[in-house]
């Protein structure tokens, strides 16, 4: 029944794969951030299927990356897959924490505070010396299951992993876009009203959906900081959380391929323009963000997937 | 005689300076079919609302099967059994008629949804399309709600609030937004669906020709208050009745 769905998992891993294969250093870097941060986008989409849009994932992001920084740092745990359990853990603990809360609220009200929680987080960890301050801190190179690969093995090692978390990660939001659940949350998006008196909560179906967005939010930081070897309070700046929502509206919430092409696209835009018109590449940003908001109001995913009412 | 399913004892509900409900008393035995008349600002809808449990009343107790209810949320209340369609339509309108219902059968299958089973898979589409049809709307399932005439609207609506465990049924004007000719072939697929289960069905509506064939009973609301409560001829040939709600003209 899921024949489709694997056959797209397995063909987005193959694809991804040969980047590995195919890409310079400096583009697989590039990717690698692209696909790290593409997760926190997903997360954000997941929201944007019941309606609201967080603008503080980078609290997420953040935590992430920073509970892997300090657990590799004070811990002397190294090995990834830890690394990425224990920051996804303790994102899925605060994600939990705050998610009944904030379900309580809708548009700008989720959005603002959302984004005070992370500014909150930014002022805290700017103002702590032992944690680096403003400065921030350095993470060690990861091992994968006590290997110690460097340089360009390194490196595509580090690729492959986030390359595999995004086909697991996208398949299973998939799944659960798809699902009963999935399809309550857009319901929900729709008329609060009407599904409140079906006798579904609201406020769970929002609170399932900030949690899942707090993992993969964690999961990318934590990506973020082993392919950057550093970690700052700038991960939770708005302006970091601003870029998520950027990737998940021009991605739109009916595809997911499409949130991890946004990120690509995102990056290259960045560092191209970073390149040739260094300090408008935000400019370049917005025009292109203006022309697929009018284009394509439903992001880059309606490309590909349509709802079903629109075909018929 | 059978025990009353609902009974709303001195409830009384103002906002601001409007009393929209004042000294309301009802009992609904099992299985009966009333229906709600007044005109518009009588109370109506406030009752529905205060039985449904979106708003609460600002005194007062209201049972049902002997459990007060009184203060819980619409959710709570639905799942008690106590549904609801709406003087407008309360659909997805991102949706397919299809998915609305498949929505609507997937919620009140399970308290607990799945994470992980897909939505639109055969089986549950098969569910839905059931009921599409039992109500004969299956045709339109492909289309998206704002195509749709006020009619199937209306079924639809009420389609999805109608579940295996729905004990007391109210009905928001089924008929308002509804083509004339169209309106007695809606009220009978209704009502015949809701009696063959046995269900208690509360209806609000201002076609008398429509109240005195299918209800058993009639609630006369004007002002907030219940100036008649009795079989339809005779709430219909009550004086106060005939000034204040039906205009002379029943
Ligand atoms: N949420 C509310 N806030 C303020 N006033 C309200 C509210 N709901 C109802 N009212 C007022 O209470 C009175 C009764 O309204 P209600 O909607 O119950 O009337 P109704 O009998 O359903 O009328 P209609 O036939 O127009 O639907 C009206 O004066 C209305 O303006
Ligand atoms: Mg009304």
């Amino acid at each position: 029944m899921r024949t489709n769905l694997m056959l797209s998992a397995v063909g987005a891993f193959v694809l991804l794969a040969a980047g590995a294969v195919l890409l310079p250093d400096w583009a697989m870097f590039l990717c690698a951030m692209a696909l790290a941060k593409g997760l926190v986008s997903l997360g954000i989409v997941g929201m944007m299927r019941g309606g609201l849009v967080s603008f503080g994932q980078g609290l997420y992001y953040c935590l992430g990356a920073y509970t892997a920084t300090l657990v590799a740092g004070q811990l002397g745990v190294s090995d990834i897959f830890l690394l990425t359990l224990l920051s996804a853990g303790v994102c899925l603990v605060v994600g939990a924490l705050f998610g009944p809360l904030l379900a309580g609220y809708r548009g700008i009200f989720f959005a603002m505070l959302s984004l005070a929680l992370s500014m909150v987080l930014y002022g805290t960890l700017a103002k702590l010396t032992v944690l680096g301050g403003t400065d921030g801190l350095n993470i060690g190179a990861p091992t994968f299951f006590g290997w110690d690969p460097e340089g360009r093995a390194l490196q595509t090692a580090l690729y492959l992993y986030v390359a595999v978390l995004v086909v697991v990660a996208g398949t299973l939001m998939r799944i659960y876009f798809d699902s009963e659940q999935g399809l309550i949350t857009l319901a929900t998006r729709d008329n609060e009203l009407r599904v409140e008196y079906l006798g579904a909560s609201v406020r769970t179906v929002m609170s399932y959906n900030y949690v899942f967005g707090a993992v993969l939010g964690g999961i990318g930081g934590t990506i973020a900081a082993l392919a950057l070897g550093h970690v700052d309070p700038e991960f939770a700046f708005w302006t970091t959380s601003g870029e998520f929502v950027f990737v998940a509206i021009l991605a739109g919430y009916l595809s997911v391929p499409a949130v991890f092409v946004a990120a690509i696209i995102l990056e290259m835009v960045r560092s191209f323009s970073n390149l040739y018109f260094p300090n408008t590449w935000q400019l370049a940003l917005g025009i292109f963000l203006l022309i697929v908001i009018v284009v394509l109001p439903n992001g880059l995913g309606s490309l590909v997937r349509r709802r079903k009412g629109d075909a018929t | 005689m059978t025990q009353a399913v609902l009974d709303v004892r001195d409830v009384q509900k103002s906002f601001g300076a409007v009393t929209a409900a004042k000294d309301i008393n009802v009992s609904v035995p099992e299985g009966a079919v009333y229906s709600l008349i007044g005109t518009n600002g009588a109370g109506k809808t406030t009752f529905v609302n205060m039985v449904t449990g979106y708003i609460k009343p600002d005194s007062g107790v209201i049972n049902f099967a002997g459990r007060n209810i009184t203060g819980m949320g619409p959710r709570q209340i639905t799942r008690l059994g106590i549904h609801r369609s709406f003087q407008i339509a309360q659909l997805c309108n991102e949706l397919t008629v299809e998915e609305n219902m498949v929505v609507a059968a997937t919620i009140h299958k399970s308290a607990r949804p799945s994470f992980w089973r897909n939505a639109h898979g055969a089986e549950a589409r098969e569910r839905a399309l059931a009921t599409l049809e039992r109500f004969r709307i299956a045709e339109h399932r492909n289309r998206l709600i704002p195509e749709l005439s006020g009619g199937v609207k209306k079924l639809l609506d009420i389609a999805m609030a109608i579940a295996g465990q729905t004990k007391v049924m109210l009905l928001d004007e089924p008929t308002s937004g509804v083509a004339a000719d169209e309106k007695f072939p809606i009220m009978d697929l209704v009502i015949e669906a809701l009696r063959a289960e046995g269900v208690t069905v509360i209806f609000v509506e201002h076609d008398m020709d429509i109240v005195t064939r299918y209800s058993d009973r009639v609630l006369a609301f004007y002002d907030g208050r219940i100036i008649a409560d009795d079989a339809p001829e005779e709430v219909l040939s009550d004086p106060d009745v005939q000034r204040y709600v039906t205009g002379g003209a029943a």
